[in-house]
């Protein structure tokens, strides 16, 4: 099995410490945690980690297990990139005499996608939603112009398939659960069996 | 409806006291049936213990001579009782003092509830006396952990620690409370033991299509095979599980961890497993065509070299931890759940069947392994004594009843090997972790678990030196231990490997010891020091027969060796006999 990007999405309790006990599931095993992001989910009171990392699917589904085995957490996913749409957000900090001189900010503006978030007299912030290789890109584009300042987000991530944590809360509410709660736990998606 | 509303209300006046965070504490344990509490205070748990001053009369406290001492004595309690052990300390060293403990408690899924003090809320992050990080530095090695600073949550947190490190998978749990929500006054409206989290599942749906899949491939199994942990124990399916095997008619043998749920001379029971398990197990593992894992994790003292394993064999895998399924080997079929569930489903979807030409596969391996190893050390030729004598003579006194309690090392592989007990949770053991001077503080704790049983600690020289002052811990409060002592003057296990691995090349495993019973003496505790072959039983006798402790040495063969063995790094098939197979 080869190393891909996986994305995983875990719904938990908003519990201090959390972050600590599902970051070091990664670390004490070596694995780098390529970017990973907290936020609320879509239903209030839980909370959503996304976290990408660079694995073979073996890894990821011990792993996936191993997050979902804390007691706070709800539930663990993990989805290839073919299978969410994501987005990550860049801000370019530059100085704004050379960009309104030497760069026509309205080229930049079409061919990247960016937004000027704030134009001063000293520098202008740019912001560029996307992935990776897109946000890179103009990187390279304004570093000539003296790019003074770069940062970018941690992806979010939707899960093409997901329909939401609404009604699996639900049934985690129930002191026994319903089959909602194990739907795709060990079943391979495709095979409806068990994965080898 | 005015008169319900009218009742309710009374009732919650009625019932509603203003209490302190510690008074809550206590009572909490009460509602939990807790009698026992192993403990050390200190300066941030002193409001705890000074509510406990009233509670002498329900509340047995165990002063322990380190905290280290406190978890493993609440661990023994816990694996000799199937209750919850309980353990106070106090913030900083007292809390730090309690990582291995709470280590090994979470790789040997033991149910411990650990009370730390904190400072005051206030304080915390200023590098105030005492203070530690305790949540983050038990994070690892808990299976839940919270940190309290305000009175309130004190009722609904310790109701959740009780449910959470009893339920599903066992594990520790560690409650840090600041000093101030100790000593705060609150609305306290009584205690409700927790039965539900939301985000936690301790048992995983069981899937009857699994179930059937697994009898199928049982019953047309030629050679089948049941491997089992402490899950069977945990789960308390003893019964269930030997139902299982006698229908099937499988061989069945144990880990270091399930040692004792069936008893050891059961007719299907075919010994341990592992680096120093017996011959026939290990190798047969090998020739099985199925295996069946129950409530045991596949560590890897238990597999050897992963990628031979029981490569021709289909897996059927029982846990009630989903992650522990392929973790390690992959599972043909899984069944999730709790074993005392599952078990009786499986058992009545498989067939009554014999396997006499497999059964005789194991007695012949055990019958090599009787010439090459046991002969040699339950009847040398040397006048010089080994271990296996030791534990044989026990046996014979004990006839399989007591509760053996081992450390870490040779002795432990030795009692493990040649124990024989009659009942479940008999054999008390550090087995993840391989936590050396866990045995005297377990056994105390082992003691109170079990004050019925007979509870026998038997312990290296290198590891009674670890906990040596829970002598202490014994003197005071006389619980009935009887500690043996196998001396063979080195740290054994490593000096093993250095002969055999290391070119005999012995790097600080010389260790000194003081006189044992001298020092068993100071404490007020009777002892007495063996080295001849006719002397052991009656010294044995005598240490039984004794009331109250009693500490025995006995001076065994220095450069003894463990056999059989899986050398690391090889395959279960590749397990030797003696030295000169390696």
């Amino acid at each position: 099995m080869s190393k891909q990007e996986y994305t995983i999405t875990v719904y938990t309790e908003n519990q201090i410490g959390l972050l600590n006990r599902i970051a070091i599931i990664f670390s004490r095993r070596k694995i780098n945690i390529e970017s990973l992001n907290t936020s609320p989910s879509e239903v209030d009171s839980v909370h959503r980690f996304t976290i990408v990392i660079d694995e073979t699917e073996d890894v990821v589904r011990k792993l996936c297990r191993q997050i979902e085995k804390q007691v706070e957490v709800l539930k663990a996913y993990y989805n290839t990139n073919e299978e969410i749409v994501w987005q990550e957000l860049a801000l370019y900090k530059v100085p704004t005499e050379i960009i309104a001189e030497e760069v026509k900010v309205e080229r930049l503006l079409r061919e990247h996608g960016a937004k000027a978030v704030v134009i001063r007299k000293d520098y202008t912030v740019f912001e560029v939603a996307g992935h990776r290789e897109e946000t890179d890109k103009l990187i390279k584009v304004l570093e000539p112009y003296g790019l003074i300042e770069f940062v970018r987000s941690a992806r979010v991530a939707i899960i093409k398939s997901s329909d939401g944590f609404h009604k699996k809360l639900k049934s985690f509410e129930y002191k026994e659960p319903g089959e909602e709660v194990i739907e795709n736990e060990y079943l391979s998606e495709n095979e409806k069996v068990f994965s080898m | 409806m005015d008169t319900l509303e009218l009742t309710k209300e009374k009732k919650t006046k009625a019932t509603t006291e203003n209490i302190s965070g510690s008074e809550a504490v206590l009572r909490a344990f009460v509602a939990e049936g807790v009698d026992t509490i192993f403990g050390y205070p200190g300066g941030a748990i002193m409001p705890i213990y000074d509510a406990l001053y009233d509670y002498h009369d329900r509340l047995t406290h165990i002063l322990v001579r380190h905290e280290q001492g406190a978890i493993h004595a609440a661990q023994g309690f816990a694996r000799v009782s199937g209750r919850t052990g309980v353990v106070f300390a106090t913030s900083g060293p007292g809390a730090t003092n309690l990582v291995t403990g709470l280590a090994d408690a979470m790789i040997d899924s033991t149910p411990v509830v650990c009370i730390t003090g904190q400072v005051f809320a206030h304080l915390l992050g200023t590098d105030a006396f005492q203070e530690t990080d305790v949540i983050n530095i038990t994070t690892p090695v808990t299976k839940w952990n919270y940190q309290v600073t305000d009175a309130n949550e004190i009722p609904h947190v310790l109701a959740k620690a009780f449910y959470i490190a009893g339920s599903g998978r066992p594990g520790p749990v560690l409650i840090d409370i600041t000093k101030n929500a100790q000593l705060q006054l609150f609305d306290f409206n009584g205690y409700e033991k927790c039965e539900h989290i939301r985000s936690y599942r301790p048992k995983p749906i069981v899937r009857k299509e699994y179930v059937e899949q697994a009898a199928k491939l049982i019953n047309e199994a030629e050679r089948p095979f049941v491997i089992f942990g402490q899950g069977v124990i945990l789960g308390k399916a003893e019964k269930e599980f030997q139902k299982f095997i006698e229908k099937a008619g499988i061989p069945a043998a144990w880990t270091i961890m399930g040692m004792s749920a069936i008893p050891t001379n059961h007719p299907l029971g075919v010994g341990m497993l592992g680096m120093h398990g017996n011959y026939g197990p290990n190798l047969l593992t090998n020739e099985c065509d199925v295996l069946i894992a129950i409530g045991m994790r596949f560590d890897d003292r238990v597999t050897g070299r992963l990628d031979k394993y029981a490569k021709q064999a289909k897996v059927i895998h029982l846990d009630i931890d989903p992650a522990e399924i392929d973790k390690n080997v992959k599972a043909t079929v899984p069944v999730w759940g709790d074993c005392k569930e599952t078990l009786p489903l499986l058992t009545e979807l498989v067939q009554q069947k014999v396997y006499p030409q497999w059964l005789q596969k194991f007695t012949d391996c055990m019958k090599k392994e009787e010439e090459k190893c046991i002969k040699e050390e339950m009847n040398p030729l040397s006048e010089i004594l080994t271990m296996g004598e030791v534990i044989d003579a026990i046996n014979q006194l004990t006839k399989g009843d007591a509760v053996i309690v081992t450390d870490v090392g040779q002795h432990q592989m030795v009692a493990c090997r040649y124990a024989k007990m009659n009942q479940t949770k008999s054999n008390i053991t550090s087995g993840g972790l391989g936590t050396m001077g866990y045995a005297l503080p377990a056994a105390i704790g082992a003691k109170y678990g079990a004050p019925e049983r007979t509870v026998i600690a038997i312990i290296g020289d290198g590891g009674i030196q670890m906990t040596i002052q829970e002598l202490g811990t014994i003197m005071q409060f006389r619980p009935d231990v009887k500690i043996i002592i196998l001396n063979n003057k080195f740290l054994g296990m490593v000096r093993q490997w250095q002969e055999l691995f290391h070119k005999n090349r012995y790097s600080f495993v010389d260790i000194q010891s003081p006189d044992f019973v001298m020092v068993a003496k100071g404490y007020g505790i009777e002892g007495k020091s063996v080295c001849k072959r006719e002397d052991v039983k009656n010294a044995l006798a005598e240490m039984l027969n004794h009331h109250g402790s009693y500490l025995l040495e006995v001076i065994v063969g220095k450069e003894n060796n463990v056999f059989p063995m899986v050398p690391q790094g090889r395959g279960v098939a590749e397990v030797v006999l003696s030295k000169d197979e390696i």
